[in-house]
């Protein structure tokens, strides 16, 4: 029950980076050669006439709904000069419209008995609702006002500001691990925006203005540019109709391209080393440019997710396995991939080494666990595990209604198709231990990698 | 420029009708007794193929013995570690087969369990979990392992703000008293734990006398009883519980600065609250949520984030423990403004002793307290956790279908009286982390380093 909680959790407008892809999908049973692998969510979709397009997920456990709409719209998209637009504009998108005055949206939602919050990526800003069932129409009817009738104001622009720049000294400035993660991004993408953050650089933030803001809505938001998912106990046809009576009235807008600059090949690896005094455990990381969700060699991007299981999931997996238990090299190891993105990604290993061993002995290890992998392959045992895992991840997804609104809303962002995603449990378990293994060869080129090494600063003598 | 909202509502204004229909009633929960005479709470929702399971003991990490502080954490961290014939790795292994969620928890009051399943492999998850309960075997290479990560992590803290905050409130309010020893434990005691005492811990502290039960999932009543037998009948009958002293919290104001060098301070503040038996919990609960527990609408938020825009996030909470309640909060600013903020903040908290507060914002709290409750009722993982809370609280299995009238019930009379009786800014415990400009400590305990 809500008032037991022990510690508050802060609802606050949380900036989201993307995270490895979880899908959710069906039971598959337990037989192993007759596995029936059925899709699910089962989803139904409809694109209005103005482009927006709507998905629903049906699920009447609980009289609860999600909503979500999801701007295409991210980071990733802003000019030079001014990082943490999208961001800052995802906060701006509570402070007033035509009909709402400032911070009315979220009062609103509260004493209708919901909750409300927003996110932005690289990709996409992202705003949500969950409430009782019946106050769809309600909230729906918001979401379309704000969509075109946004209200900006110096006078409330600047308070959020300053906002904004706490957010940054909250998540970044005041970790060195995070500052250390900055700069380390930065080094794995030397051209494409993936290397700026989200919340973007301090002395950009502090820059950006109310007309910036303005701009950028006037750009972006728009029906053509947004996907609508509906979570919950709510009928398909009755969101379409919802969808079409509050949303269908806005006009569509010419979006620019979604043209970024991309990366040119990557010939050299990169070491990035950061010392701070408030670290006090030091760690490394390696981390290669891997194929995003809109690559064209699909199996490969899945191949990749299992392997990721394999080398990082959990304390059976490779590395920690490996590291932490058998060789005693490493406090912790693992592995991830980062699946869910429009452009170049990036696949992960990392550790952190005993008392009496280094970064240097952490990195070997890791490299002979790969090298092992690229000779000679993953066991069957290793594989049947990993796709188990996976696909009861799927399963345990659907206890989630808000989850399941953001597989789809994340998904279809980033440019996956509906088919992608309820057939991920299908691919998944599609995968071959050689596909695992011509994944291994491929993805770990040294040339198109950084190595990330953070330690205490060196005692002084 | 409230009548362009109400524009907008007016056509919709029927849904102002507070009409909260809960996803799970007191109908729906059956209490599972045994033939061994060991009951459970369930919710059967056979929809998806899961099962949960939440166990709580009353046998928290104030209950470690002087010295061995964070014995419990530990033994929550290693007994998913091998139990009965399978060590460590064909434990883990097990688990990851079969892709069974198993792990144990730790807090001040109370050492907690957590199981979910496939419901194909429910008989092996119940045995895997009352095998790691009832015959762990604390094996050396993982008790060193772990110990190890526990102590990497304890080292982390040490520059951690947050966890520094935290900690620092606790020993400022309440001494070396039980409440004050951080859960976790410090590199000392935790290095002082041996092999005997975490199998001891297994042995006294986890019993059926001081254990609660939920289960929710694709379950019968029936396959329920027979696993609870088998899960849990091997644990002691009573367990083997120091005697918990009372606990006092620091009766006077404190600020206390714990100097890190960083951008931006953290600050933790906090007095006395209620526990989950007083008859003001309600009135504090709404009280709470008011000032500053409701997201982006409370005073606190409005005051320090939308007006001024001095901090990111700015939180209260009710803290209510076995032995004592407190009222909680928080939020971070930059060093310049930490003395602004915490004047704000002791402004809003004396407005509304002084006040009160509105009849709008003691209906918006009800509307907004029982319409969201069913959105804590919409999980399997989340009804398994309330269930649990139930029973550890001595609520009744109908306690769900009384929840809205218990809130509805609260006056504004009741809301000044909790706040006069709870809400003393002249006694506000303070703790920040980080270099404030212009901010003197204050109190005897803050001198202490």
């Amino acid at each position: 029950m809500d008032h037991w909680r022990k510690l508050v959790i802060v609802v606050s407008l949380l900036l989201l980076l993307p995270s490895g892809l979880v899908i959710a999908a069906p039971a598959s049973s337990p037989g192993e050669t007759s596995q029936k692998i059925p899709t699910l969510f089962n989803p139904k979709v409809k694109t209005l006439k103005n482009g927006l397009e709507v998905v629903v997920i049906e699920d009447h456990r609980a009289p609860v709904v999600t909503q979500m709409v999801w701007y295409k719209i991210g980071a990733a998209d802003e000019q030079p000069r001014k990082s943490g637009i999208a961001h800052f504009l995802e906060h701006l998108m509570f402070k007033g419209t035509k009909k709402l005055k400032p911070g009315e949206f979220s009062a609103i939602v509260a004493k209708n008995g919901g909750q409300d919050n927003a996110f932005t990526s690289q990709d996409y800003t992202a705003f949500f609702q969950d409430v009782s069932a019946d106050k769809l129409p309600l909230f729906m009817s918001m979401e379309a006002d704000r969509m075109e009738n946004l209200q900006l104001t110096d006078k409330t622009v600047g308070p959020e500001l300053q906002v904004v720049l706490e957010e940054r000294s909250m998540r970044t400035d005041n970790n060195p691990g995070a500052r250390f993660s900055e700069q380390f991004n930065a080094a794995q993408y030397l051209a494409h925006p993936y290397g700026t953050p989200v919340i973007g650089w301090r002395q950009e933030i502090e820059k950006l203005t109310t007309q910036d803001a303005i701009d950028w809505y006037k750009k972006y938001y728009a029906p053509n540019n947004a996907i609508l998912v509906v979570a919950g106990d709510v009928k398909a046809e009755d969101v379409f109709a919802m969808a079409e009576k509050y949303f269908g009235p806005i006009p569509s807008k010419s979006i620019p391209e979604r043209v970024r600059v991309q990366e040119p090949p990557q010939l050299a690896k990169r070491i990035v080393e950061m010392s701070d005094k408030r670290v006090r455990q030091p760690s490394w990381r390696q981390s290669y440019l891997a194929p995003s969700a809109r690559d064209k060699d699909q199996e490969y991007g899945r191949a990749l997710e299992v392997l990721g299981e394999v080398l990082g999931g959990g304390v059976t997996s490779r590395l920690y396995r490996g590291l932490v238990v058998d060789d005693k090299i490493a406090t912790s190891a693992g592995a991830y991939y980062h699946s869910d993105s429009y452009d170049k990604s990036t696949f992960v290993v990392y550790g952190s080494p005993t008392p009496g061993h280094t970064l240097d002995d952490v990195e070997k290890a890791v490299h002979k666990i790969i090298d092992d992998i690229i000779a000679n392959g993953v066991t069957k045992k290793e594989l049947a595990r990993a796709k188990k895992q996976m696909l009861a991840a799927a399963v345990y997804a659907r206890d989630s209604v808000h989850g399941a609104a953001n597989i789809f809303g994340g998904g279809l962002a980033v440019g996956e198709t509906i088919g992608d995603i309820v057939n991920w449990p299908k691919h998944i378990s599609e995968v071959t231990a050689a596909d695992v293994q011509a994944a291994a060869k491929k993805i770990f080129d040294e040339r198109q990698s950084v190595v990330g090494r953070l330690t205490p600063e060196p005692a002084k003598s | 420029m409230t009548y362009s909202s109400r524009s907008l509502l007016s056509v919709l204004g029927f849904l102002f009708i507070s009409l909260v229909s809960l996803p799970v009633h007191a109908a729906d929960i059956q209490e599972v007794t045994s033939s061994g005479g060991i009951k459970a709470w369930l919710v059967e929702e056979h929809s998806i193929p899961i099962v949960s399971l939440n166990v709580a003991w009353r046998a928290g990490s104030s209950f470690d013995p002087k010295g061995k502080g964070g014995l419990a954490h530990f033994a929550a961290s290693t007994m998913d570690e091998g139990s009965a014939d399978l060590d460590s790795k064909a434990f883990q292994e097990k688990l990851s087969d079969l892709a069974i969620q198993l792990g144990f928890d730790v807090g001040k009051d109370s050492f907690s369990g957590s199981l979910k399943t496939l419901s194909e492999n429910t008989n092996e998850a119940f045995q895997l979990f009352g095998n790691a309960i009832t015959q762990p075997r604390f094996d050396k290479e993982p008790v060193e392992r772990i110990r190890g990560q526990i102590l990497n992590s304890l080292n982390q803290r040490l520059s951690n703000p947050n966890s520094l905050a935290g900690r620092g409130w606790f020993r400022l309010a309440f001494g070396d008293q039980a409440y004050s020893r951080p859960s976790n434990g410090t590199i000392k005691t935790i290095a002082a734990v041996t092999h005997d005492d975490l199998v001891n811990f297994a042995k006294t502290r986890l019993g059926k006398d001081n254990m609660v039960i939920g289960v929710v999932g694709d379950i019968t009543a029936k396959d329920l009883s027979a696993l609870l037998d088998k899960t849990f009948g091997g644990l002691p009958e009573k367990a083997d519980l120091p005697t918990m002293p009372p606990q006092y919290l620091l009766d006077e104001a404190a600020v206390k600065i714990i100097p890190q060098d960083i951008p931006q301070s953290i600050v933790t503040f906090g007095g006395q609250g209620v526990t989950r038996d007083d008859p003001d919990y309600y009135a504090a609960y709404v009280l709470n949520y008011i000032l500053g527990g409701g997201g982006f609408e409370s005073r606190l938020t409005d005051e320090i984030r939308e007006k001024r825009g001095l901090v990111y996030s700015i939180y209260s909470y009710l803290y209510p423990m076995d032995e004592i309640g407190l009222q909680m909060g928080g939020f971070g600013t930059s060093n310049a403004s930490v003395k602004e903020a915490l004047d704000l903040t002791r402004g809003v908290i004396a407005k509304i002793r002084d006040e009160g507060v509105t009849d709008e914002e003691l209906e918006g709290a009800k509307t907004y307290l029982n319409g969201s409750f069913p959105l804590s009722l919409s999980s399997n993982d989340s009804i398994a956790n309330i269930l649990v809370a139930m029973q550890r609280s001595h609520l009744p299995i109908g306690y769900l279908d009384q929840r809205a009238s218990l809130i509805n019930a609260v006056t504004k009379d009741d809301i000044k009286r909790v706040a006069q009786r709870l809400l003393d800014p002249e006694k506000l415990i303070v703790v920040v982390v980080g270099k404030p400009v212009d901010l003197k400590p204050v109190g005897a305990g803050a001198e202490k380093s």
